[in-house]
């Protein structure tokens, strides 16, 4: 028995795994930065002539899509098959889904066939963590509804810290509809745990309640004036506008946007001389960002879709060991 | 915890050394070795051996370094959360000698996993194994060409390296029982 006064100090313990990924909100900094560089490792295998290292050989990977993500879906397939998984697709059009079958009785049929991971895209915020509360493999979260898309979240941070070395201390500037966006739910997650400084540029009516956002990350700033938002940052990192956005009366029109929140040339000049721009795509090229931009030796959006694949494979790598 | 030493600083070098000269002489020269060491230990002794042979053959070998974490068969078994290191080996090694370079032979599993993601990375003319220690019990048909020292163990014991450049103390090599 410890002598009376002494404290005892625990060991210190590695992180648990981690069963499923819903959002980086339950991410640990030192946990991201473990995923980061696990990322490094696994783009050094999609650089090789043979792509595929045998880490998951014999898992099943189910990508279950009930929204439509041609991109999103090649790319968390190309990241199973990198590890030697076997990967299937599944979407709701053409399944039962279509005949009336409910997402717990898909989930089930999918446990019954042997499914160790189920990656889930659903148009309705807070559907994987539903499966996750049921599903006896891991889920990943591949984006719900307007609430969060982790990966995408890590893709961005791990392209941030392979062009700067670092995360911390950075001015990243999120330009666009924030209201409506996962991506940049779970950008904030993971920037503000790194230490990034953090700015979002909305129109009001694409932004919401700015009380909102200080409640949960009170450490942004807000400005609905891009050319002060962007002055001195190192990151742009802009939003696809929904065009339906205007349809349903949040923006006067496309090109007021244009003028008033686009990516342009001159705007650019205004940003940290070492400046990257970044977009999740798919861009609607001289709507949110001018092409002249888009491929500009400043962006590296072509960069964060190869990112992604190999943030993916370390995700599948995480949760696989259960 | 009874610990008892093994192979003091003095015996690392000889035994380095040593294994530099069998290299060499193996392969008649080392112009077309090169040294990978498995991640971690096994790259230093890798370097090691690589100064080894610039000093006596005037050649300066190459080294790579390799992470086999992603090769492993026993994922579901090992600890939380394993972190993969990068891989990096310096030229394409079709055609070459590779030497992979450890601390320690024991049940070969890891040896295995070396050699499945070599394959991935090239064709090599001819791999060969260099340790520090071997200390029996394979649970695989390998072996080693070169072998600092064989030390017969029991398996309740476990063999620990201390090398200056990961573990910054004396090098050493001992028993833990």
């Amino acid at each position: 028995m410890p002598a009376k006064n002494t404290t005892t100090v625990p060991a210190p313990e590695a992180a648990p795994r981690r069963r499923h990924v819903l959002d980086l909100d339950d991410f640990s900094a030192a946990e991201i930065a473990e995923v980061l560089e696990t990322t490094a490792s696994m783009k050094e295998v999609l650089g090789r002539s043979i792509k595929q290292v045998p880490a998951l050989r014999g898992k099943n990977v189910v990508n279950m899509f009930f929204e439509d993500s041609t991109r999103t879906r090649i790319s968390f397939e190309l990241a199973a098959r990198s590890l030697s998984a076997n990967v299937v697709s599944m979407s709701a059009k053409g399944s039962s889904v279509e005949k009336g079958e409910s997402l717990m009785d898909t989930m089930r049929t999918l446990q019954a066939l042997g499914a160790d991971v189920i990656v889930m895209r659903h148009s309705e915020a807070g559907a994987p963590y539903f499966l996750a509360q049921h599903f006896h493999g891991s889920i990943l979260n591949a984006g719900d509804g307007r609430h969060a898309h982790p990966t995408q979240g890590l893709l961005d941070l791990f392209t941030i810290q392979e062009r700067f070395g670092r995360i911390e201390g950075l001015k990243v500037v999120i330009v666009g509809d924030i209201l409506h966006s996962r991506v940049a739910r779970s950008d904030l997650w993971g920037l503000t745990k790194m230490g990034a400084q953090v700015t979002l540029c909305a129109p009001p009516t694409l932004l919401g309640p700015t009380a909102f956002w200080l409640a949960t990350w009170p450490d942004v700033t807000i400005t609905s004036n891009l050319d002060e938002a962007i002055a001195g940052a190192d990151v742009v990192m802009t939003l696809r506008l929904q065009k339906e956005r205007q349809q349903a009366g949040l923006l006067p029109s496309l090109r007021e946007y244009n003028r008033l929140f686009a990516i342009t040339p001159e705007r650019m000049a205004k940003a940290a001389p070492e400046a990257i721009v970044m977009h999740p795509g798919p861009m609607n090229e001289g709507v949110e960002i001018m092409p002249e931009v888009a491929v500009s030796s400043q962006s590296v959006i072509e960069t964060q879709v190869t990112n992604g694949v190999a943030v993916r494979m370390a995700l599948l790598y995480r949760l696989a060991g259960e | 915890m009874n610990e008892k030493q093994i192979l003091s600083v003095d015996d690392i070098r000889r035994a380095i050394t040593r294994i530099g000269h069998e290299i060499a002489e193996r392969n008649e020269g080392v112009r077309n070795v090169v040294l990978v060491g498995i991640r971690r230990r096994g790259v230093p002794l890798a370097q090691r051996i690589a100064a080894t042979l610039l000093d006596f053959e005037g050649v300066k070998v190459p080294v790579g370094t390799l992470d086999i974490t992603l090769y492993r068969d026993d994922l579901a078994l090992r600890g939380p959360a394993p972190v993969v290191h990068s891989t990096s080996i310096p030229l394409d090694i079709t055609g070459r000698v590779v030497v992979l370079v450890d601390d320690v032979l024991y049940t070969g599993r890891t040896v295995r996993a070396a050699l499945d993601a070599l394959s991935d990375l090239g064709r090599p003319e001819r791999t060969q194994l260099a340790v520090l220690v071997d200390r029996g019990h394979r649970e695989l048909p390998i072996r080693a060409d070169f072998v600092g020292k064989n030390v017969p163990t029991s398996s309740e014991e476990r063999i620990e390296t201390k090398l200056q450049e990961i573990d910054h103390v004396d090098d050493g090599v001992f028993i833990v029982r």
